[in-house]
């Protein structure tokens, strides 16, 4: 139906996407996948029309829509086939309630005002959005954005859906609930979707085909189980097919479970290898029945938190369940309306700027805010001057992500990047704890292994790390305890084992498929290794 | 459409009268219209920066006062030490004694001047700008739109300068001098800012774009020759109308028959071009007999201080010679702006959005996308 044909994109001197040929077929789900920063969202911009008119650099090739082509074509002339969703949709919106958000597309493609009012009302109940529909969009959860951002091209009946990392942002039901309404634009309407996603263990089980973008600008499609073989960027459950040798690769949870029979009896005997930790000392955050309002409403009702040094404790739960709002808490900018935060012996709030970042370190959700020097090196000399020890944030600039040079803009470094400098930044203070909210969003696999073994240095260096973040892959790779937070009260809280056994929505995918005590592919892969040489 | 007629209303109010008394009591029901109407999305929290705006705008315009002098005579309360300037700039002069009238001048000025942008704000502030370009015709859809984002900005900005303000207290301010340390704390704040606000508007475009917005409709060349020569005359003839009825030392043909070729033109050019825009509107607003009252009072207030300003010009531009004179009817024209306190239809609010009653549980979703699926 769609047609990519030696698609080659450059920008000044770099190299982007390098003749790629790709059909869409009707009603297929396409995932794209690749590592960070490799344009997979240039290549749906390509789809789209949005590339390079909005971009810039050169685009050569042919793209054909039922063999016409329709490279000249700008994506408003392709919008009523094509439909494109974005990767933030709050930044999207044109309108400002779900109604109106709907009804948009429409009316500019000069639909009948009968027609308009039928399909939005279809695509209210499709999309399961029918009581929001007079609501302010800014009001809406991130799952209810990414609805109505769907929903909004769907009013258009394109043939098409484009998607840019749907659920990155997302708690993981509300993930479910977006990749349900995807599979069911497939297999009920028929329509064709191509999905862009890092966190590919939820949508892998649902792709008909998967491209691969690779490095070097070309692709490798095939169907999901072949393309996994190769990948650079896996879920858990293909590493553990790989680790134990599976062909075809299991995809989903059941398959592996199926498959895992033998492994699973082999592993009775052993036990994960003991991680080696110091004993943890006093708590150097103490948070006792922290009540947080906002106008009339509570946000945080009696929050009870304790973080040890040397340990990293994530905090989970699901969007506006009040995450942020506890971590500026005890940060100490926002005031308490009662409770107790003690950092160090001292209340956060009461201290000034410097003595509380002294304390503790926070990377807020967008890193960038942080960021308004010119190039790299400004920035490092920067916080080694209000730090007063040269050199300090370099270092461990150097650590978290080597080989940056000191004339890069920051606005130019990868998304990894610029946390890892946020980060650095943070910690020329040295505080005793670091606070980190949502750090893996636009992180591929390496960018998480590497701020997984960051924290876990910094958990050895005596730091008590937090992490807000609803990455339940990451939590099990770097989490010694989990706190859950819902409705503004911690609803469980524990070491990361025993939480995840509880709730199967925050369990990972190893723990799935091999049941307690295994929650990583290396603690497998290690057992079996001293098993085979015991 | 109806809150910016009244804050139209207002300002042509404002603009009829120097009298401090009028203005401040404009300015207060304003607020006051503000306070009791306004919804609670972000644009309504606009108002207070308009405040602000209008305060510098006051003192401004009297430092500009202090700083060039210019009237003779009067009360003198202060002696600044004149700056010499070379002989070509006669009439300007740069500080030299402070007059009473000269302050009270440029208070009145000032407040004028606030009192008009307060009436923007207030519109802003109560009015969602984006309903407005539901009234637009079709023809002006383009260049409204992008208005409307430019006005959407304001509110956007100050959430994120509040948001990069937080962000940049948990790093340090580094180690420089005193002096440079207000200077960089602007800098600070204002470059993410701005690189966000940049980067949010590139998004809203894309989003625009994919979703269909500017396309061009099939339309000739001769077509729209037409409608460009159309469009031309129009502005021309409304123009040359306007300078013609407004200079009364041009010839009588120039003003009013003019005025009505050109504005017949431009409506002429707006349908023309309007014929092949291929748009719809989806539920369109419709005006209710309390949105025509809310206009009514706006427009009575600006009708009423002009007639004022002809009736008695000492009430509406007092001298600054003595104290500002004041009489019943000019008090009561700006009260006849409270109007919409009583009569505004309530604004949406997220209690007001929320479904009236019990959901009325989720219509069969099976049957509907079967529907949509042939």
């Amino acid at each position: 139906m769609i047609e990519l044909r030696e698609i080659r994109f450059s920008y000044p001197g770099h190299e982007v996407l390098a003749g790629i040929d790709l059909a869409v077929e009707e009603g297929e789900l396409l995932l794209l996948a690749g590592p960070t920063g490799v344009g997979k969202s240039t290549l749906l911009g390509v789809l789209s029309g949005l590339v390079p008119e909005h971009t810039g650099g050169t685009l050569s090739g042919d793209v054909l829509l039922d063999g016409v082509s329709i490279l000249g074509r700008p994506a408003r002339d392709r919008a009523a086939d094509i439909g494109y969703v974005g990767q933030n949709p709050a930044a999207w919106f044109v309108t400002d309630t779900v109604e109106e958000e709907l009804a948009y597309g429409m009316e500019q493609l000069g639909l009948p005002a009968a027609t308009m009012r039928r399909r939005v009302e279809e695509t209210l109940d499709l999309l399961g959005i029918a009581d929001l529909r007079h609501r302010d969009l800014r009001t809406l959860s991130g799952g209810e954005q990414q609805r109505v951002a769907i929903g909004s091209v769907l009013t258009m009946h394109p043939r098409v859906v484009v998607l840019d990392e749907p659920t990155s942002a997302l708690d993981p039901t509300a993930a479910e609930d977006v990749l349900a309404i995807l599979t069911r634009l497939v297999h009920d309407l028929g329509l064709s979707v191509v999905v862009a996603e890092h966190r590919l263990e939820r949508v892998v089980p649902f792709a008909d085909r998967m491209v691969l973008l690779q490095p070097d600008g070309t692709v490798l499609v095939d169907v999901p189980e072949a393309v996994m073989a190769h990948s650079p960027v896996a879920p858990p459950l293909v590493e553990l097919g790989r680790a134990a040798g599976w062909s075809p690769l299991p995809l989903n949870v059941r398959d592996a479970r199926r498959r895992a029979r033998e492994l699973r009896t082999r592993l009775d005997a052993l036990a994960p290898a003991a991680e080696q930790r110091t004993a943890p000392g006093e708590p150097v955050l103490t948070a006792r029945d922290v009540v947080v309002t906002q106008g009339r409403s509570a946000v945080l009702r009696g929050v009870d938190l304790c973080l040890l040094p040397g340990r990293v404790t994530a905090l989970m739960g699901r969007n506006g369940a009040g995450k942020s709002t506890l971590l500026w808490a005890l940060q100490g900018r926002l005031a308490r309306a009662s409770g107790q935060v003690r950092v160090t012996g001292a209340d956060p709030h009461t201290l000034d700027g410097a003595e509380r970042r002294r304390r503790t370190g926070m990377v807020p959700q967008t890193a960038a805010d942080l960021l308004y020097l010119e190039t790299v090196g400004a920035e490092c000399a920067d916080a080694d001057a209000d730090a007063g020890a040269p050199g300090r944030t370099r270092a461990v600039l150097d650590r978290l992500a080597p080989g940056i040079d000191d004339e890069t803009h920051p606005r130019d470094l990868s998304e990894g990047q610029r946390l890892a400098l946020a980060v650095a930044v943070v910690l020329a203070a040295r505080p005793p704890v670091l606070l980190l909210d949502e750090p893996t969003r636009g992180l591929d696999y390496p960018g998480k292994l590497a701020l997984a073994g960051l924290l876990r240095e910094l958990c050895d260096a005596g730091h008590a790390v937090l992490v807000a973040t609803h990455d339940v892959e990451f939590v099990a790779g770097v989490a010694d305890t989990v706190a859950v937070l819902a409705e503004g009260e911690v609803v469980s809280d524990g070491p990361t084992l025993e939480v995840v056994v509880e709730s199967p929505s925050f369990a990972p995918q190893v723990h799935k498929v091999l049941g307690s005590p295994w929650l990583r592919v290396d603690q497998v892969t290690a057992a079996l290794a001293t098993a085979g040489t015991a | 459409m109806a809150w910016w007629a009244w804050a139209a209303g207002l300002a042509a109010a404002a603009s009829a009268t120097t009298n401090p008394w009028l203005l401040a009591l404009l300015a207060a029901v304003t607020w006051v219209v503000v306070q009791a109407c306004r919804g609670d999305g972000s644009w309504a929290r606009a108002f207070r920066l308009y405040l602000w705006l209008a305060a510098v705008t006051v003192v401004v315009r009297v430092l500009f006062r202090v700083l060039l002098g210019g009237v003779d005579g009067g009360h003198v309360l202060l002696r600044l030490p004149e700056v010499g300037l070379p002989e070509w700039t006669t009439g300007i002069r740069l500080l030299g004694p402070v007059t009473r009238e000269a302050l009270l001048a440029g208070l009145y000025d000032g407040m004028q001047l606030a009192v008009i942008l307060l009436a923007f704000g207030a519109a802003n502030a109560l009015a969602n700008p984006k309903r407005l370009l539901k009234s637009l015709p079709p023809a002006l859809y383009e260049i409204g739109t992008a208005m409307v984002v430019a006005v959407s900005v304001l509110p956007q900005l100050a959430d994120s300068a509040r948001r990069v303000r937080h962000a940049q207290e948990l790093r340090g301010s580094g180690r420089t001098g005193r002096r440079l340390a207000r200077l960089r704390g602007l800098r600070r704040v204002l470059v993410p800012v701005l690189e966000d606000a940049f980067e949010r508007s590139m998004a809203l475009a894309a989003g625009m774009d994919a979703r269909g917005y500017g396309r061009t409709g099939e339309a000739s060349a001769a077509e729209r020759r037409t409608t460009g020569a159309l469009l031309l005359a129009g502005l021309l003839g409304t123009c040359v109308g306007v300078y013609g009825f407004l200079d009364t030392t041009t010839p009588r043909w120039l003003g009013l028959p003019m005025l009505a070729l050109g504005a017949g033109c431009a409506v002429l050019a707006l349908v023309s071009a309007g014929r092949r825009v291929g748009r719809s509107r989806y539920r369109p607003d419709r005006w209710q007999p309390e949105e025509l009252l809310v206009v009514a009072g706006g427009l009575a207030a600006g009708a009423g201080l002009w007639w004022v300003a002809d009736a008695a010009p000492r009430v509406a531009h007092p001298g600054v010679a003595g104290a500002p004179a004041l009489d019943l009817a000019a008090l009561l024209v700006p009260l006849t702006a409270l109007l919409p306190v009583l009569v505004a239809p309530p604004a949406p609010t997220v209690a007001t959005r929320q479904p009236a009653g019990p959901p009325a549980g989720r219509p069969r979703a099976h049957d509907v996308h079967e529907e949509v699926a042939q």
